[in-house]
């Protein structure tokens, strides 16, 4: 491995000096370009997602409709989204699927660039929320259009966890010692903040994105008092279904889609929205500041913003469309879904979900005691080290 | 170039012997100066400079934070202090699993069983690492065959899937071969009649063993356990796939900073840990003499 390891650093450093050169050689386009309407697809669209976001259920037909070949690469964190995003000056990557807590990021960084919602007449359908939400729209300007969303849930084996929980406690006590799997991601310390929330009002926590350093302490402590009980941290979606399957696992933080493929492979599993409430995502395709493929994103967005493909996606994912006109679609596809993934619930049920946010130093309340995303991901290296 | 061109060249080359084997040497030392010295050397450089929190960017200003990162922060000690545990565990089980072995192969069995052993060593390499791997991670799942099996006996249920058990039984299995080969030829290599020697002056087995046959053999085992100690040293795939909740290894480490945190320095830094280690190793073994038997 001694020359595995070599050219590891070699590729490391060639990837370095690439950032380093590309990004002095880069300048800033205009904002005031936007294209005003959609030409000829350029044959090709690379896309980061996340997993489960490429099925080809909805990529075939759209290749065959519009000639680009999709290639995607799954990426299982936010914090790799943005890397990938940044990586080899920008372009590798056509389009993000990115979530509330990259999509800032990404913006203020340069990665990714303006788009015209005239472009995608869709978009009008949208729920209000989710038109220009403050995660991809800044002073007016859209940085992307909105996708689908959900909860985080918890998600337990139905025949070995019983009685079946109500509380996020079940993954903090020692009662599944060493059969409890989360994410390994630092915004997992957002999920110990809301459950403190509710467990030690004293700590006064009112979001779990902002937190003071004592908070963030509370929450870290919890975590690595977690930490014994852990039997994996999982990185992608499909570990977390094997660790379930194989009975490694027997309760955990999970994406509706686990549920939905181990329900697939008849293991008995159950997923629910504890009493807390629960922390969750809302997506955005973003289009790279130095896409190669412009045409071709903005077909793909057009596509997926469909009631019919979204649709597809909420059922296939298990998330919740962005298009108010996909209920009837969905319920096409499969009898209740509509209500099962809430395209149909009042708009309570969407401000009830804490959605994913970088966390800054900015509290939001005119103090700036906060502690920002660095700090966490420091924090959540000491707790899973 | 004419006959008598080609002689005087010829000539030439054969009075000035350094230049003829300057020739021969230049392309292979060219690669190994620019390559491999040359990561090297950049690994360092880039070790010195920071990232830029916020904007992602490479700050190119000389500095040492992220050494003292590694050696103020307990995790990363902790990480490396397990990735250099797990490896010598990983080498003195090889060692234990191979000397016997070897010993039999090559001082007992007949030649045809010879030659079967020879290749059963070899053809676990022929499969995909990853294959491997993840058969491990399928027999030490809980509902795995290990399970099963222990299960049937009667001896309950062993949980030691996914945590550093795993992981120090997965990699002694990977690199085993690799400790196998060199103890191999170094016990072929011993005469027969030293043993007998031996035994004719009244030691035993046991003692025939430790006082002449180890010390031959030693810069065989030292040789293997080069391999076995460096491979498990810069892995990753392994602590990733059959790793539980404290498994990080350096390996991981670097590979979260570059790809998921766009951290190269710190990565680059990190990264110099594994090779001092492997540096201050090589040094001890070549000592012992460990390059006499490669």
């Amino acid at each position: 491995m001694r020359l595995a390891k070599i050219d590891w650093a070699l590729a490391a450093i060639l990837g370095a000096m690439t950032i380093g050169v590309t990004a002095c050689g880069s300048s800033s386009s205009s904002s005031g370009g936007l294209p005003t309407k959609i030409g000829n697809g350029e044959g090709q669209l690379n896309l980061v997602a996340w997993e489960g976001y490429a099925q080809p259920e909805w990529v075939k037909p759209f290749e065959t409709a519009t000639g680009c070949q999709v290639h995607a690469k799954y990426a299982g964190s936010s914090d790799e989204m943005v890397t990938l995003m940044r990586q080899g000056g920008g372009s590798t990557y056509d389009m993000v699927s990115a979530s509330g807590d990259a999509s800032l990021r990404l913006i203020s960084g340069g990665n990714v660039g303006a788009m015209n919602v005239n472009l995608v007449p869709e978009w009008k359908n949208f729920i209000p929320q989710l038109q220009s939400p403050s995660h991809n729209t800044v002073n007016g300007v859209h940085y992307g259009i909105s996708l689908q969303w959900g909860p985080n849930v918890l998600l337990y084996n139905s025949s070995k966890v019983k009685p079946a929980p109500t509380s996020w406690e079940a993954i903090y006590s020692p009662k599944y010692k060493g059969s409890v799997t989360v994410p390994a991601n630092p915004i997992q310390i957002a999920d110990a903040a809301l459950y403190l929330s509710k467990a030690q009002p004293s700590l006064g926590i009112t979001d779990p994105y902002e937190l003071t350093e004592p908070q963030l302490n509370a929450a870290v402590s919890l975590l690595k008092q977690q930490r014994p009980l852990i039997k994996k941290y999982w990185t992608a979606a499909a570990d977390e279904v094997e660790l379930f399957k194989n009975g490694d696992a027997v309760i955990g933080a999970a994406w509706p889609l686990q549920t939905n493929n181990l329900q697939a492979d008849k293991v008995p599993v159950g997923e629910l929205i504890p009493a807390q409430g629960a922390t969750g995502w809302a997506d955005t395709w973003m289009l790279a500041a130095h896409a190669k493929h412009p045409n071709c994103a903005y077909k793909w967005v057009n596509w997926v913003s469909t009631p019919k493909v979204q649709a597809e996606q909420a059922i296939s994912f298990g998330e919740t469309p962005a298009n108010t006109r996909a209920c009837p679609f969905m319920e096409q596809i499969k009898k209740g879904s509509c209500g099962r993934y809430h395209a149909n619930a009042p708009s309570a049920y969407f401000e009830s979900i804490k959605f994913w946010k970088t966390p800054v130093k900015n509290c939001g309340n005119g103090k700036s005691d906060c502690t920002d995303y660095s700090v966490w991901q420091k924090k959540w290296t000491e707790i899973t080290a | 170039m004419d006959g008598t061109t080609r002689t005087r060249v010829s000539a030439a080359l054969f009075r000035r012997p350094w230049l003829r084997a300057g020739l021969l040497l230049s392309a292979p030392g060219g690669w190994f100066i620019f390559i491999y010295l040359g990561a090297l050397f950049l690994l360092f450089l880039s070790a010195l400079w920071t990232v830029d929190s916020f904007s992602g960017k490479i700050v190119h200003s000389w500095s040492l934070a992220n050494f003292e990162t590694l050696f103020k922060v307990s995790a990363y000690r902790t990480i490396a202090l397990r990735t250099i545990g797990i490896a010598a565990a990983v080498t003195v089980t090889d060692i234990v699993l191979a000397v016997p072995f070897a010993f039999f192969a090559a001082r007992i069995a007949p030649k045809r069983l010879q030659a079967i052993l020879f290749v059963a060593v070899l053809i676990p390499l022929w499969s995909s690492y990853l294959v491997r791997v993840f058969a491990w991670r399928l027999i030490l799942s809980k509902d795995g065959i290990l399970n099963w099996f222990v299960g049937n006996v009667g001896l309950g249920s062993l949980n030691i899937g996914y945590s550093n058990w795993a992981m120090w039984i997965v990699f002694s299995y990977i690199w085993l071969p690799f400790m196998i080969l060199p103890v191999w030829a170094a016990i072929e290599r011993v005469p027969d009649s030293f043993i007998e020697a031996s035994a004719d002056l009244g030691a035993r087995g046991w003692r025939s063993f430790r006082l002449i046959l180890l010390p031959l053999i030693l810069p065989g085992i030292l040789a293997g356990s080069i391999f076995t100690f460096s491979l498990t040293l810069g892995d990753f795939i392994t602590p990733t796939l059959v790793g539980g909740a404290g498994s990080t290894f350096i390996g991981n480490v670097v590979y979260q900073e570059v790809g998921i945190s766009n951290n190269v320095p710190f990565a680059a830094a990190f990264a110099t840990v594994p090779l001092v280690v492997m540096g201050i190793y090589l040094l001890i073994a070549r000592r012992m003499g460990a390059f006499e038997a490669l």
